[in-house]
């Protein structure tokens, strides 16, 4: 094999995004419904303390909390952070302020955004109101942002003292008992060296895998080190195009994503040389007539990255003892 | 030193569903803790530490779900951690809690794993998009079923045996009400007759999808002694690891299983498993793999865990009951399956399993695995206390 230089490591971008559904449980279904009604809801703790957003178990004692409160629209910045660059999905679009925010009646400080002109107009003890969003289902983002708001300022609050929050039994017309909660990570992937040289190969419709210098063991795809040995595999081989169905499953219901009509057979297949196989579909023979020990050769269509399938070569089949190891 | 002998004294499920509305994460593992602490008639006060274990994070997309739950475990000023070995965590879970009793770094432990799988998906889950790698091409079964067919092959098992297996532990799950699936209609031709989603794997051979949380109290000797009920003694534990995918691996038979299986009797003193265990809670996500795992856990010879299969061995009169609970093909939540097999053991040797009881049951065995055959964790108890 001659001598070339490394490839350029390959990178692309991976996004992982689900749409998670939560059960809200009593308390914090209460808490999001009364958001969608204009009311704030806390939680009095064992020692009397009220919790703004409410828990369902006292962070003290562990006892289950059930005894709802409610507390006002307005409250004091204990602290803040200015976030010159909002980021999508952030609640302003405009540079804001994170805040923590005392509401009146609460012992404890809510996190939420302030829409201010700029950082010198945040300061932390100024009093501030919940904006209330024009559209409300019973979200944290019912309370589109605070704003800053003048008035005569309550004595310090502990939510256990005078101007002790009015009960509530958290009851309203058609609760809001689960929410959908999309998730959204961004990475960037590498696949790194050895895979990265498998790719190049593959683009040539070669398979490369490497050999382990202990074990002596063939890796397709090459992991860049040999999980048994614990070395790193830098003999290159190329091993195939035919190889040996070791196993197999007849695939009978589609899978979500995946446009291939069913039944279809997928299969375990070691490509001579390799020292474990590789997944793959089977074609070109009816699904029922695939067997252990089929010989196969790799389908390759324009611009895929990998083969399409593997079909028959037409050999005979290979004898058990030599593919056994390879399932 | 000796090590400190550990003790099942609090043992506590949900009834494990489909879907739990009704509650969030955090009151779905209260429901189980406050029932494990009520078995041992404990309180918070009386726990020293809390151990908990549940599959990825991707399964229901809370991030590091422990910090949050500490309220709802009665862990705040106590230590609290998390253990993550996919499907195996529930067993291993239950072993690191056994570990830090039997090093006498603490005297009491609750211990925890929960599943919500109806919060999210666990196949999108386990098969991210991840760039330049061909995709799965053959969904949740297909992983498993290539595995089946090399048994099948290896040891020239009929083709009857895996409907053998969802039909005994589906009756069987009929006796425990904390199981998920309680099909009171199972027939042995219902099961013949269900689709074959990944041949050889059919629809009835497969495994539920649950929300469910399992919760175990472990203490001392000193904390058996003022137990109120008949503790579970752990006779031995083990874990073993080894790589999803590497040349030589035998997915049928992975030698980390057997490996961890005799490590386990070593620690017990079993030397004849078939003839010294009464009960097994085996980790069967799919039909098959109870007489694969038969023969890697030493019940059976190489080629011979199927004929105990079909000769009823297996079953809740038989001389080895395998999952009088109904086990994981009747309930799901992924990663308190593995905790379910270990609290189910325990139950049988406590002689409390209810309906499912296996008379005199003094040996049980649970066993659970994950991860691709990655990850195997097991645990032996007994009605005893261990000798010595």
């Amino acid at each position: 094999m001659t001598v070339t230089p490394p490839p350029e490591i390959l990178r692309a971008p991976l996004v992982v995004e689900f749409p998670f559904t939560r059960s809200l449980g009593p308390v914090q279904s209460a808490f999001l419904t009364g958001l969608r009604e204009r009311v704030v809801l806390g939680v009095r703790t064992e020692s009397g303390k009220v919790l703004v957003p409410p828990v369902e178990y006292d962070p003290e004692t562990a006892a289950e909390l059930r005894e709802l409160v409610e507390v006002a629209a307005t409250g004091t910045v204990t602290t803040w952070a200015w976030n010159p660059a909002p980021r999508p999905g952030q609640p302003l679009a405009t540079p804001f302020a994170w805040v923590l925010v005392r509401l009146d009646g609460a012992g404890t400080a809510l996190l939420h955004a302030l829409d201010a002109p700029g950082p010198e107009s945040v300061r932390t003890g100024m009093r501030v109101r919940i904006r209330w969003a024009a559209e409300r289902s019973g979200a944290i983002t019912d309370i589109a942002c605070f704003e800053p708001y003048e008035d005569d300022a309550p004595g310090p609050s502990t939510g256990t003292g005078e101007g002790r929050p009015a009960a509530h039994d958290g009851e309203f017309a058609d609760p809001v008992t689960g929410i959908t909660t999309p998730a959204r990570l961004d990475y960037t992937y590498s696949p790194g060296r050895a895979q990265t040289r498998y790719l190049y190969g593959l683009a040539e419709r070669r398979t490369v895998g490497e050999r382990c210098p202990s074990c002596a063991k063939v890796y397709v795809p090459p992991r860049g080190a040999c999980p048994t040995c614990g070395v790193a595999t830098t003999d290159r081989v190329e091993v195939g195009p035919r190889g040996t169905v070791t196993t197999y499953c007849v695939v009978n219901i589609k899978a979500k994503n995946l446009d291939i009509d069913v039944p279809y057979v997928y299969a375990h297949i070691a490509l001579d040389g390799a020292g474990l196989a590789l997944h793959g579909r089977i074609g070109g023979i009816p699904y029922d007539q695939v067997r252990m020990g089929l010989r196969v050769e790799p389908v390759w269509t324009e611009g895929a990255r990998y083969p399409d399938h593997y079909r028959p070569t037409g050999e005979p089949d290979a004898d058990y003892d030599t593919y056994k190891e390879l399932l | 030193m000796s090590k400190e002998p550990v003790a099942v004294v609090g043992i506590g499920q949900t009834r494990h569903v489909a879907a739990r509305r009704d509650v969030s994460i955090a009151g779905l593992v209260r429901e189980a803790a406050l029932r494990a602490l009520a078995d041992a008639e404990l309180t918070w006060a009386d726990i020293d530490a809390v151990v908990i274990g549940k599959a990825p994070d991707f399964f229901e997309g809370v991030m590091m779900p422990e910090l949050y739950l500490a309220d709802a475990l009665g862990a705040v000023g106590k230590p609290m951690l998390r253990v993550h070995t996919a499907g195996s965590v529930g067993g291993s879970t239950a072993l690191v809690a056994a570990n830090l009793v039997a090093a006498r770094v603490h005297r009491t432990v609750l211990t925890l794993a929960f599943e919500k799988q109806s919060e999210s998906n666990a196949m999108w889950g386990l098969s991210l998009p991840v760039p330049f790698q061909q995709p799965l091409l053959a969904g949740a079964g297909g992983f498993f079923a290539p595995h089946v067919r090399a048994y099948m092959r290896r040891t020239g098992a009929p083709d009857t045996v895996g409907s053998l297996v969802a039909y005994k532990d589906r009756r069987n799950a009929l006796k425990n009400p904390y199981a998920h699936l309680h099909e009171h209609d199972i027939t042995l031709e219902k099961v013949q007759a269900s689709p074959m989603l990944w041949d050889p794997i059919r629809y009835s051979e497969t495994c539920p999808s649950s929300d469910g949380a399992c919760a175990m109290v472990l203490t001392d000797r000193a904390g058996a002694d003022r137990a109120p009920r008949p503790a579970a003694w752990v006779h031995g534990g083990a874990m073993r690891s080894e790589p999803t995918l590497f040349a030589g691996k035998d997915f049928v038979s992975p030698r980390a299983g057997s490996d961890c299986a005799a490590d386990v009797y070593r620690q017990a003193g079993i030397t004849d498993p078939r003839r010294q265990i009464d009960a097994v809670e085996m980790y069967v996500p799919f039909s098959w793999y109870e007489p694969m795992w038969l023969e890697n856990l030493g019940f059976a010879a190489e080629g011979e865990g199927w004929k105990l299969t079909e000769a009823g061995v297996t079953e809740l009169d038989g001389d080895l009951p395998v999952n009088p609970s109904g086990g994981v093909l009747s309930t799901n939540p992924i990663g308190a399956s593995g905790m379910i097999r270990f609290a189910e053991a325990a139950l049988q040797v406590r002689g409390e399993a209810g309906e499912h009881q296996i008379d005199g049951a003094r040996r049980a065995l649970g066993h659970a695995y994950g991860g691709g055959a990655q990850f195997f964790s097991m645990w032996l108890v007994g009605s005893a206390p261990p000798a010595g």
